[in-house]
């Protein structure tokens, strides 16, 4: 029986990595990650705007700030929505007077009076967190206080956060504010006491019609889910790469 | 010996004869004494819940109960099915108008405690709530403009809405 050095060397080595690699796949995942993969979530939250049949009116964002205890005349919120009128000039103008919590009840925008003759198109846009799949504000924070629930919502951990706002820089959305109470930084989260008790966001529920819809996007027979995977649709901010989860119908260019 | 492995300071101490204590030492301690009370204290203070509960560090770093805190959050608006089964007349009567998509509480207010804390909501009969739809802004590409609509500074004379439409029932033509 012979045994060369580079033969011995090489088996050596082999059997080496070979025992390792295990080793090396288990490392890597902390044990939260491993569970994490192994029961993956069947329930990923999805919202569906319509901003074709948003008329403005503003009762979703009254019933957000009333449901979830955010002071109602302070000029912070969870949702608004805004209003674009496009002049025949092809000038836009977009306001959102108390972040449209009181509805649009005139034609006046930032004390300019437009003549209807004169506007090309007009339209409203609701918008809220936009749940995303790698949301910057998470990233961000500094001492884990933020983070993204395995059905894909981000919360805030009022208890943890410091108050610091580095997650209200981040969002691209402009979404986060610092709660003036709470003092800590707030957000939109789909209303996550309804939603995972069964019952529809504030805002869902309040809209009389329907331009605000809510799903399951890991269910494909979800209607919600059907329309995002059949329909025309587009997302707030593509090129940022934060995967938004808020798909609009019907949005126009000039909506950033 | 020590002074050899130390750097200049070391060095220089030993070149000088001087018998000295070793004046790196305390702050040496002092700066473990900081480390090992950073550790100890996070012991107690960090939740033996908080930690990595998902696939990453970057997007799943946290305090696993607070979870279940938010959605402990109490809600307030009930819906109309709750709504309902008390007032089954009006729930009725607003479902066959043509304000079927209102919901209860868009004009009553969120219904959280009624009836036993709240025992009567009060109702939003303002102008501004009715020309939240109903104030006309010929916006095309929007459904605003399909709405009935009125020019709020000039009709009705700044009297309540209901006090001509009845809200439930919202045609003046079958108003009863």
């Amino acid at each position: 029986m012979s045994c060369s050095r580079r033969k011995f060397l090489k088996q050596t080595m082999a059997g080496a990595l070979t025992a390792a690699l295990p080793g090396i796949t288990v490392l890597s995942l902390a044990p939260g990650e491993a569970r994490a993969l192994a029961e993956k979530s069947n329930l990923r939250w999805v919202f569906l705007v319509d901003t074709r049949k948003c008329v403005g009116c503003g009762l979703c964002v009254k019933a957000c700030k009333l449901e979830n205890e955010i002071p109602y005349d302070a000029p912070i919120t969870r949702t608004w929505v805004e209003r674009y009128v496009v002049t025949k000039d092809g000038e836009t103008h977009v306001d959102s007077p108390n972040a449209g919590r009181d509805g649009y009840t005139s034609a006046e925008i930032r004390g300019e009076a437009i003549d209807p003759e004169n506007i090309e198109k007009a339209f409203f846009v609701p918008k809220l967190c936009n749940q995303c799949e790698n949301p910057p504000c998470v990233q961000v924070c500094p001492v884990g206080a933020t983070y993204q629930t395995d059905d894909g919502v981000v919360l805030v951990d009022r208890e943890w956060c410091i108050g610091c706002g580095y997650c209200i820089m981040a969002c691209p959305y402009g979404v986060r504010f610092f709660h003036p109470e709470t003092k800590t930084a707030d957000k939109c989260n789909w209303c996550y006491h309804r939603i995972s008790q069964g019952l529809e966001s504030a805002c869902v529920q309040a809209c009389p019609f329907g331009a605000r819809r809510m799903g399951n996007l890991r269910d494909p027979d979800d209607p919600v889910t059907q329309i995002i995977m059949t329909e025309r649709v587009q997302v707030l901010k593509d090129e940022y790469g934060t995967e938004p989860h808020v798909f609009y119908l019907g949005l126009d260019e000039r909506v950033r | 010996m020590t002074g050899w492995y130390l750097g200049i300071g070391g060095v220089g101490i030993r070149r000088l004869g001087v018998s000295m204590k070793k004046h790196w030492l305390r702050p040496l301690w002092v700066a473990i004494a900081v480390v090992a009370a950073v550790l100890v204290g996070r012991v107690f203070m960090v939740p033996d819940d908080f930690g990595v509960h998902g696939e990453s560090f970057t997007y799943h770093y946290y305090r696993a109960s607070n979870v279940q805190e938010w959605k402990d959050f109490p809600v307030k608006y009930r819906g109309r099915e709750r709504c309902e089964r008390c007032h089954r007349e009006n729930s009725e009567e607003v479902a066959a108008s043509k304000h079927a998509a209102m919901q209860c509480e868009n004009c009553h207010g969120p219904a959280a405690g009624h009836p036993r804390e709240v025992k009567k909501l009060p109702i939003d009969a303002s102008r501004d709530l009715c020309l939240r739809c109903h104030q006309t802004l010929d916006y095309p590409s929007s459904l605003r403009r399909e709405l009935p609509g009125v020019n709020g500074d000039r009709h009705g004379r700044k009297a309540e809405c209901r006090k001509c439409h009845d809200p439930h029932h919202p045609d003046l033509e079958d108003r009863r």
